[in-house]
């Protein structure tokens, strides 16, 4: 039984360290991933709100400006747990009833992606983002 | 109750299949069978506490706890592989070389037991807890509660039959190749979790996605289709990825690879012997 497990952490800089350093690498990384948890951001005010309960998403089109990395918060208004997962963008998450999580999506090109929710498929939507805004322009 | 048990299939069967690849690429090594036993029976207490706990997990960190542990789990089961790799990468001519000759378990080295642990315990805790999640909720909720529970049970059942399936494949591959074959499975499989892992960080804004949608292949092969599912789960397929994410892959290949190269060259022997 090994009395101390050898972890090797998935960082590209790895390849020159010796085995028995990964343990303390492994360490390290866990670390600044708590560290930087718990220096996430502060909520922003006015960001982009997505409900769902029995009826479904709404709003059932949510407009986003291109070229930005939004906010975007989840909020289950029903009584049954929610995934809400898009492979456009990339993103799934479970949204417990009477919960509101947090997802940042983008910055996104103009075009329009999908979501779902993954426990009842009928439940449908996307996010437009139309690159009409001033903003646009920054982006390349 | 078609609908339930498809969902709790697609759940269950990421879970299945990684506990089946690891299973397969320990083969031989003594006690692999009550460690994975234990990482499965501990992941299902781990599902059932974060589903349990679920409303918490999800407002706690601003709204992004959830992304945060998944990627943490994820993150040690990419680790556990890397080391189940270079472990094997000395190791795995022996295993193979004495498998064929008595077909006993081999003793040597330091096993990489732990590592088998704490994967399927990533594994089915993570895919679990929302199987469990929506089961409780359809068990709880009134109507048709008990056609929905029996439909979600079936489709749990035929995930775990996916997986015996696959494991039952794989011990077909004659053993000659059979170990090369699972260090890749299990190579791809890891890069895969890393790039999952960068998906949740960049979620949870913790890292840039470094470009969203590098390219779409959706029209050739959507990731809602069965194939694009299971390329997903076992290769890391994502039809339209972000920049983080495409990085994780590749540095996860390149830095496994790398240690594998590395770690094969020595020879193994005499290690061994000072190790145990």
């Amino acid at each position: 039984m090994p009395s101390r497990p050898v972890a090797a952490a998935p960082s590209r800089s790895l390849s020159r360290v010796r085995p028995s350093s990964f343990a303390p690498v492994a360490a390290a990384l866990i670390a600044l991933t708590l560290a930087f948890a718990l220096a996430a951001p502060a909520r922003a005010d006015n960001a982009p709100l997505i409900t769902v309960d029995a009826q479904g998403f709404q709003p059932k089109e949510l407009a986003l400006p291109p070229g930005k990395k939004v906010k975007l918060t989840i909020d289950n208004k029903g009584h049954l747990p929610a995934e809400f997962e898009s492979y456009d963008l990339s993103r799934e998450v479970v949204v417990p009833p009477g919960s509101k999580v947090t997802v940042y999506v983008g910055p996104l090109k103009a075009g329009r992606y999908e979501f779902f929710n993954d426990f009842n498929q009928s439940m449908r939507g996307a996010v437009v983002v139309k690159a009409t805004e001033a903003d646009a322009q920054g982006d390349q | 109750m078609l609908a339930t048990a498809v969902i709790l299939f697609r759940e269950v069967l990421e879970a299945a299949l990684i506990v089946a690849i690891v299973l397969g690429a320990s083969r031989g090594i003594a006690g692999r069978g009550r460690w994975v036993a234990g990482g499965v029976g501990l992941g299902l207490v781990g599902a059932s506490l974060i589903a349990l706990l679920a409303a918490d997990l999800a407002s706690s960190l601003g709204g992004n706890g959830q992304a945060i542990l998944n990627a943490g789990i994820l993150l040690a089961a990419v680790a556990m592989l890397t080391w189940h790799n270079v472990w094997m990468s000395s190791h795995g001519r022996k295993l193979a070389a004495e498998l064929s000759s008595v077909g006993a378990d081999v003793q040597t080295g330091k096993r990489p037991l732990a590592a088998l642990l704490v994967v399927t315990f990533a594994a089915v805790t993570r895919e679990g807890s929302e199987a469990v999640l929506f089961l409780w909720a359809i068990a709880a909720g009134g109507g048709q509660s008990l056609s929905m529970t029996i439909g979600g049970l079936g489709g749990v059942a035929a995930g775990v039959v996916v997986g015996l399936l696959l494991y039952r494949g794989l011990l077909r591959i004659p053993l000659r190749h059979f170990f090369s074959v699972t260090s890749w499975l299990i190579l791809l499989l890891t890069a895969g979790l890393a790039a999952q892992a960068a998906g949740y960080l960049n979620q949870a804004g913790l890292l840039p996605a470094l470009g969203t949608g590098l390219w779409d292949t959706s029209h050739l092969l959507s990731q809602a289709s069965i194939v694009g599912q299971l390329l997903h789960i076992l290769v890391g397929y994502i039809a339209r990825p972000s920049g983080i994410q495409l990085l994780f892959y590749v540095g996860t290949l390149v830095t496994v690879l790398a240690l594998m190269r590395l770690v094969g060259r020595r020879p193994p022997a005499r290690a061994d012997s000072a190790a145990s």
